[in-house]
């Protein structure tokens, strides 16, 4: 009988003792766990708003994340910014692909967002995501509703969720602002 | 046994890989490059040495039939801590470890050192003889994934070694290449270890001749 208290004991303190340290350690791995996660997830939206990219360098300034993107034999085809602004309901990030004259856009990705389901998000949705491939930003990016864009820096909004679509317009618009304010970027 | 040796043996003379055939399995599997195989023979000796450590401490606590157990509950939370550090501070390296880091757990190498060693020595000696065989482990791990690396890839540790003329042997970076490469690794060591037994014998002999020698003059 001694000795099975004595087994159950042991067990029993070395468990707890395991788990009291590993739950320490984990609350200090899980944010940066999650900030790696999103780092790479973000890294691999490159490749989809810059389709010829080989590599890529993280230029980080002020926390402004600016990748430069090079094609093949390092041939620099322009910028991925991540920059994020208010929605609808909450904030929206995207990845925006920009090339080397930082006048075109060269594709967007929604890397977060909490728009409504089914109208918002189709903000992520390539009939609107896709206006933006090639658009000129020159001297800004505008908004149409209902209609056709009709010039080369406009975009149709979504109908039934105009905010969300303005907000996407404004965020890029933004974010090209906000690199041409750093230095080394001035046209 | 002199504390010095109780570090040195498992670097030769009782070490895990060459001389016992423990540990293949992450041995065999991750040693792609010279960095995967230093990050996961970094990664084991950490393990092995606060384990060896913990169960030294508490050795005459734990009762004889939970011993294995108890073992391995350690083991397993020094793991989960580098698991974890790995994935937050390297999470580069801990993809490309994949799942062998959670997998030292069952690396026979760790649990052999605790059953043979650490559950019956002092601490001290344990942590030495845990620095050791992980010292061991490590060093034909880093010699491996460099081998396979040069030969598969044409680098080291990242940066070209090999001329532009070379042709990456694609065997080595695929299983079958860890196969060969341990294989050869192998036979070296035990080829040099005859050679040392050899000499010792020849040694030896030479020394009783002369004390026969010695004693005839007598």
């Amino acid at each position: 009988m001694k000795k099975v208290v004595q087994i159950i004991a042991t067990l029993t303190l070395i468990g707890i003792v395991s788990g009291g340290i590993l739950s320490l350690i984990n609350a200090w791995a899980l944010p940066l766990i999650a900030k790696n996660q999103q780092q790479a997830a973000t890294e691999r939206a490159i490749f989809l708003v810059q389709p010829e990219a080989v590599r890529y360098e993280l230029i980080e300034r002020d926390d402004f994340l600016v990748y430069r993107v090079y094609g093949p034999q390092d041939k620099p085809l322009g910028y991925a910014l991540v920059h994020s602004g208010d929605g609808y309901i909450g904030p929206i990030k995207l990845l925006i692909g920009l090339q080397e004259d930082l006048k075109t856009v060269t594709g967007i990705e929604v890397l977060d967002m909490t728009e409504t389901p089914g109208l918002g998000t189709r903000i992520n949705d390539e009939p609107f995501k896709g206006q933006f491939r090639g658009i000129s930003a020159d001297p800004m990016i505008t908004w149409i509703r209902g209609a056709p864009p009709m010039t080369p820096n406009q975009v149709q909004v979504i109908t039934g969720a105009t905010i969300s679509a303005r907000a996407v317009v404004d965020i890029v618009n933004e974010s090209i602002q906000k690199l041409l304010l750093l230095e080394g970027f001035q046209p | 046994m002199p504390l010095k040796t109780e570090l040195t043996k498992g670097l030769w003379q009782i070490n895990p890989v060459l001389k016992h055939g423990l540990g293949l399995c992450p041995a065999l599997a991750v040693t792609v490059s010279a960095m995967n195989g230093l990050a996961m023979g970094l990664a084991t000796t950490f393990v092995l040495v606060f384990s060896s450590l913990i169960i030294a401490l508490i050795r005459r606590l734990v009762p004889d039939q939970v011993r294995i157990a108890s073992f391995i509950l350690i083991i397993a939370t020094f793991v989960t801590i580098v698991d974890l550090v790995m994935k937050a501070l390297f999470p580069e390296l801990s993809a490309t470890l994949g799942p062998y880091v959670p997998l030292i757990v069952v690396n026979c190498l760790i649990l052999a050192r605790q059953e043979i060693f650490a559950s019956r020595n002092a601490p001290f000696r344990a942590v030495l003889d845990g620095m050791g065989a992980g010292g061991g482990f490590l060093i034909v791990l880093f010699v491996l994934g460099g081998a396979r690396e040069i030969l598969g890839s044409g680098t080291f540790l990242g940066s070209a070694v090999m001329p532009a003329a070379f042709q990456p042997w694609l065997i080595m970076i695929l299983p079958g290449g860890a196969f060969l490469t341990l294989g050869v690794m192998m036979a070296i060591a035990n080829v040099y270890s005859q050679y040392l037994e050899k000499r010792e014998h020849k040694a030896r002999q030479a020394k009783r001749m002369e004390s026969f020698r010695k004693e005839g003059a007598d």
